[in-house]
């Protein structure tokens, strides 16, 4: 530990951190502000009505439309939403996204007269089974996003995707 | 570690001359505040160079969430301004920066003028600078706008009354800067081209002619 620090060193090296400090405190509120929505919580929605009473759900999948109220930035819109609504084995109200896990298209129920009983994407030809797992082989790799939902009232109430 | 990440590069690109030629030149006793601390007067144009940058860096943050567009465009400015972490800190940087920009360029003209720096021959110069000083005065009108509050509205209205009062042409340049019939949609999505791409480069270019000069000719001799 006995190397030496040059006076040249020295100087460099304070005067060199005075900089990169005056520096930072300039850089920090820009990066900071162009980084946040990373940092950002998610906006999430809520549960909204899905138009539809307890007892209309049924065993097979029927495709439901709602709107829920959106928040972009500064935008706020309502977004149309759609999801497959059934009762599953176990009687429990199930909500799946009909958004494809492979790469967005959207799949129908029954789309495929060739596969029963299960979702079709015609993108790709990618299969899940009807409580929205995916069908190996096909290309999707993860099963479909599902939905919470709850009942109030004998209705309906969709939220958010439930979190894997 | 960065000393032999640099002597790498200089060894086959051979880049020491290039900063050296930028960076070594001597600073005349006269004008280094080290030796009178008067010469600070001699800073003011480093400062207004120092106070663009911080203009340039902070403006093109900004960006990253402004729409210049009648619907969008104060939305978005409150949005940045309350909700996006550090934005009243980013968006005051360039409120205020641009206030303290044509200051220090006041003071750096103020400097040149009472120090004589001006005269031959370093004319040119001057020229430039004052190219430089038209402008940053553009920098600040055409920026004044992008708000969209009633303060931007109302100044840019006043601001092309007066253009439309020039004698013969004002008509036509009011037309021309306002973009329609009415301080609206063409006047902001104008307003905006101007101000962050138009003026910017014409300033870079400027400022660009204005050091080459400066180091040609050197810095002026005491009083």
């Amino acid at each position: 530990m006995s190397k030496k620090v040059s006076r040249r060193q020295f100087l460099t090296y304070t005067l060199g951190g005075t900089a990169g400090f005056f520096a930072s405190t300039m850089l920090f509120p820009m990066v900071r502000f162009a980084i946040d929505p990373v940092l950002k919580e998610g906006g999430g929605v809520g549960f909204v009505e899905a138009g539809l009473s307890e007892k209309d759900v049924t065993d097979t999948p029927q495709l439901i439309h709602y709107d829920v109220e959106a928040v972009d930035g500064w935008y706020e819109f309502i977004e149309k939403r759609t999801a497959y609504v059934f009762k599953n084995d176990k009687g429990k109200i199930v909500a799946l996204s009909p958004t494809c896990k492979h790469l967005g298209c959207t799949v129908n129920y029954n789309g495929n007269p060739k596969f029963k009983n299960e979702f079709f994407c015609p993108c790709h030809f990618g299969r899940y089974f009807k409580d929205g797992t995916n069908v190996p082989g096909t290309p999707p790799l993860k099963p479909l996003d599902e939905y919470e939902t709850k009942i109030e009232n004998g209705r309906l109430l969709i939220g958010p995707v439930v979190k894997a | 570690m960065l000393r032999a990440i640099y002597d790498w590069v200089d060894e086959r690109l051979d880049i020491t001359p290039i900063w050296r030629d930028v960076a070594d030149h001597e600073v005349p006793e006269h004008v280094n505040p080290a030796h009178h601390f008067s010469a600070f007067i001699y800073c003011f144009g480093g400062l207004t160079f120092f106070v663009v940058l911080i203009q340039i860096l902070s403006g093109m943050f900004l960006a990253m969430y402004y729409v210049p567009d009648i619907i969008n465009a104060n939305e978005s400015v409150k949005y940045l301004q309350d909700e996006v972490a550090m934005g009243a800190i980013v968006r005051g940087m360039h409120h205020w920066g641009a206030s303290v920009a044509i200051v220090m360029l006041f003071l750096h003209t103020m400097r040149v003028f009472f120090t004589g720096s001006y005269k031959n021959p370093r004319e040119l110069n001057w020229v430039v600078g004052v190219l430089i000083f038209f402008v940053m005065l553009g920098l600040g009108l055409t920026g004044y706008l992008l708000p969209w509050d009633n303060k931007a509205y109302f100044a840019t209205k006043v601001t092309i009354e007066i253009v439309n009062s020039v004698p013969f042409i004002g008509e036509y340049i009011g037309l021309l800067l306002q973009g329609g019939d009415i301080v609206g949609a063409q006047t902001i999505a104008r307003f905006f081209a101007i101000h962050v791409f138009f003026l910017p480069a014409a300033l870079l270019g400027l400022l660009g002619a204005h050091f080459i000069i400066i180091r040609r000719q050197g810095i002026s001799g005491p009083l």
